[in-house]
């Protein structure tokens, strides 16, 4: 068995790829730095991921690919599911050993499943842009707890910020620890020193951080939520199904 | 804003909740530097769902319940005896940029009891559409009911900020909304669409010569009809349909269950439950209408006025039709291929792409996303021949796909008494 350590970056996967080709061996299993070992091992090679490397690839990979594949890969990384470097990695080596375009054979295993991984990652998107819920702090900010599936939050900064181009905003990520603030002019990545702050852990701002009239709106959106039902046509299993259950800790219309 | 507030506008969002239109789409509207909010277009986006199912995606809410006619099939009629309520015009506004900084809504869809007269209450809309985008900078998404009977200058000025404008049919026969609407007609319902399409069509062509020239609902217009609270059979309600599909600027045409909200009134049906499958034939019935490339007399016609309830309007013009079957997967055309029952337009087209690489089997077709329960009877590919609706026969397909009725467990050993009454 063949092992690739690497150190967990989509930089570090490039580089993989460039090591492929470099020592003419294909790795059974990639994995992190620090993790350990399997039980029968041929090889282990530490690959460190080099600037030079993973450009030269990635332009490779621009070459023959579309923009709309490129983005795929992205979309298949920020998954973070179990075993989808290794995916990652088989993809990008058949797109460089094929003559032609592979992008729509879907008739290869791993294009399909990387296409099946995509469209579960632009879903889980897509519940972003509907399902987040702002509340105004006491300084004007506006903040909002998310805890998606995948890592799609970088995904949804576009929108975000052609939306709310005239408030200062900040939508954090409760389950990876990081979130990105909007200071009406750019967007910045963010972390907190003092994760255990109870808004970051609950997502949901104490009184004292609070904007004055906040609690009344959330008041009148409740009151919406419940008045715009109609009684006679209810329908729980459609309504779970369209709003999983996993989603109503952070929305501000199922809170008590 | 205050408490008072939050009275009003539950009052007003009951009042407003039969009205079925939620969609944000049709348009795009980016946000313009440093102003709030943009409308994405593409499918739209529902930011929350009812208990009942339906989706929230639009701030529905009246601007006042308080109306001058006595329709017998609105909760808001004259003469019932409901809270009333009226929002201010600044309230509303607030209140809609306040939920849209929240990420609640995509925007406003507003409508109105009738007061005083059509063109006072109408004025009213615009005053709110008018101060969102122009005082507020407000890029979203607005919905706006024309009133019947308002004069051609409000539903102008209105189509300058709404992008979607709507006024519902509610009853497609005129006799019956005679009959439950004494005080209106189809002329008042008809003449703010043509006002609206009029508009469209006049902005398309300035629009040709001055690129910047203001859009006019640039999301075109939208209508709704009740279903089951009059005597009309589905063959009115989808003829009307259609004649209205043939208009440039009708985009969609709702169909809302009735539900029984005004229960002392005789002159409508007391149904205990809205006939909620019936609406749901309807839409499919419409889907045919404008994805499916069905005329409206294959769907419903003399011999046959009302839909199937039991299967689906297509699988049962397929088992009206045995003749146009089996189809071959391999070889007919994207037409043919959109009316076998199973396959619906995302599948046909995949099919007609690949089957240019190789020829498709069940296989291949389960894959592609095909509902093969239903397909099998209706095809031929590049397999053994299987038994289709021909050898089958239409009543013998009919009974392999309708649902099995749950069957009860009874444990034999346990004796069961009958107690229910036989007197009535």
């Amino acid at each position: 068995m063949t092992i690739f350590i690497y150190d967990h970056t989509f930089d570090g996967l490039l580089t993989c790829l460039f090591e492929v080709y470099n020592r003419k061996t294909f790795p059974d299993l990639l994995l992190k730095d620090g993790e350990p070992l399997p039980l029968f091992i041929d090889e282990v090679i530490n690959i460190e991921t080099f600037e030079e490397k993973h450009f030269r690839v990635w332009k490779g990979l621009r070459k023959r690919l579309s923009a709309s594949a490129l983005s795929n890969l992205t979309y298949g990384w920020l998954s973070e599911l179990p075993g989808i470097d290794l995916l990652l990695l088989r993809y990008m080596k058949k797109v460089f050993d094929s003559p032609i375009s592979i992008e729509t054979n879907f008739a290869d295993a791993d294009v399909l499943e990387l296409s099946k991984v995509w469209k579960k990652v632009n879903n889980e998107r897509h519940r972003l842009l509907q399902f987040v819920r702002f509340q105004k702090a006491s300084d004007g900010t506006f903040f909002a707890p998310v805890e998606p599936l995948y890592n799609v939050l970088p995904l949804t900064i576009r929108h975000f910020r052609d939306r709310f181009a005239d408030q200062p905003w900040l939508i954090y990520d409760i389950k990876r620890k990081y979130g990105f603030y909007y200071n009406l002019k750019s967007v910045e990545e963010v972390t907190f020193e003092d994760e255990t702050q109870a808004h970051l852990i609950t997502g949901i701002l104490q009184e004292d951080l609070i904007a004055k009239d906040e609690k009344l709106f959330q008041e009148l959106w409740k009151t919406y939520f419940k008045a715009i039902c109609i009684k006679e046509r209810l329908n729980p299993r459609k309504h779970k199904q369209d709003m999983p259950i996993r989603y109503w800790k952070l929305l501000t219309e199922k809170q008590e | 804003m205050n408490e008072n507030v939050l009275a009003k506008l539950k009052i007003l969002a009951e009042s407003a909740k039969y009205d079925v239109s939620c969609s944000s789409s049709g348009t795009v509207r980016r946000n313009q530097a440093g102003t709030l909010g943009n409308t994405v277009g593409g499918i739209g986006i529902c930011h929350s769902f009812a208990e009942d199912g339906r989706c929230i995606s639009l701030l529905k809410v009246m601007l006042t319940n308080v109306c001058i006619y006595d329709c017998a099939y609105c909760i808001n009629r004259r003469s019932n005896d409901i809270p009333r309520a009226t929002l201010s015009v600044s309230e509303l506004v607030d209140l809609t940029i306040e939920f849209y900084r929240r990420n609640y809504i995509e925007g406003l869809f507003l409508s109105s009891g009738v007061v005083r007269n059509p063109d006072y209450t109408m004025e009213r809309l615009v005053r709110v559409a008018k101060d969102l985008r122009t005082i507020h900078k407000f890029n979203g998404y607005i919905h706006l009911k024309s009133i019947p009977g308002a004069s051609r200058e409000l539903v102008n000025e209105a189509g300058l900020y709404a992008d979607r404008m709507s006024v519902n049919i509610e009853i497609p026969k005129e006799e019956n909304l005679k009959l439950l609407a004494p005080e209106k007609d189809h002329q008042s319902v008809y003449q703010p669409m043509r006002y609206i399409q009029q508009g469209v069509l006049t902005n398309k062509e300035d629009r040709k010569k001055f690129r910047n020239a203001p859009r006019f609902v640039p999301a075109g217009q939208s209508t709704q009809m009740i279903v089951g609270a009059t005597s009309e059979s589905d063959k009115d309600i989808l003829f009307l349909s259609n004649a209205l599909y043939q208009h440039p600027t009708m985009r969609r045409v709702y169909y809302s269950g009735y539900v029984a909200v005004n229960t002392y009134d005789k002159r409508l049906p007391a149904l205990k439950q809205p006939p909620l499958v019936r609406e749901n034939r309807l839409y499919q019935a419409d889907w045919l209408l404008r994805f499916y490339q069905f005329k409206v007399d294959e769907i419903v016609d003399d011999a046959f006025p009302n839909l199937d309830l039991e299967v689906d309007p297509k699988l049962s013009w397929a088992l009206r039709h045995p003749e146009h079957f089996p189809v071959d997967i391999n070889r007919a055309d994207y037409e043919m291929i959109l009316r076998v029952p199973g396959i619906g337009v995302k599948s046909a087209r995949l099919i007609v792409v690949s089957r240019r690489f190789s020829k498709l089997g069940f296989y291949e077709l389960k894959k592609i996303g095909v509902v093969m329960k239903k397909a099998q009877y209706f095809i031929t590919c590049s397999e053994l021949p299987v038994r289709t609706v021909n050898e089958l026969t239409p009543m013998g397909v009919r009974k392999l796909l309708l649902p099995t009725p749950k069957k009860r467990k009874s444990d034999d050993r346990q004796l069961v008494l009958n107690f229910e009454e036989n007197t009535p």
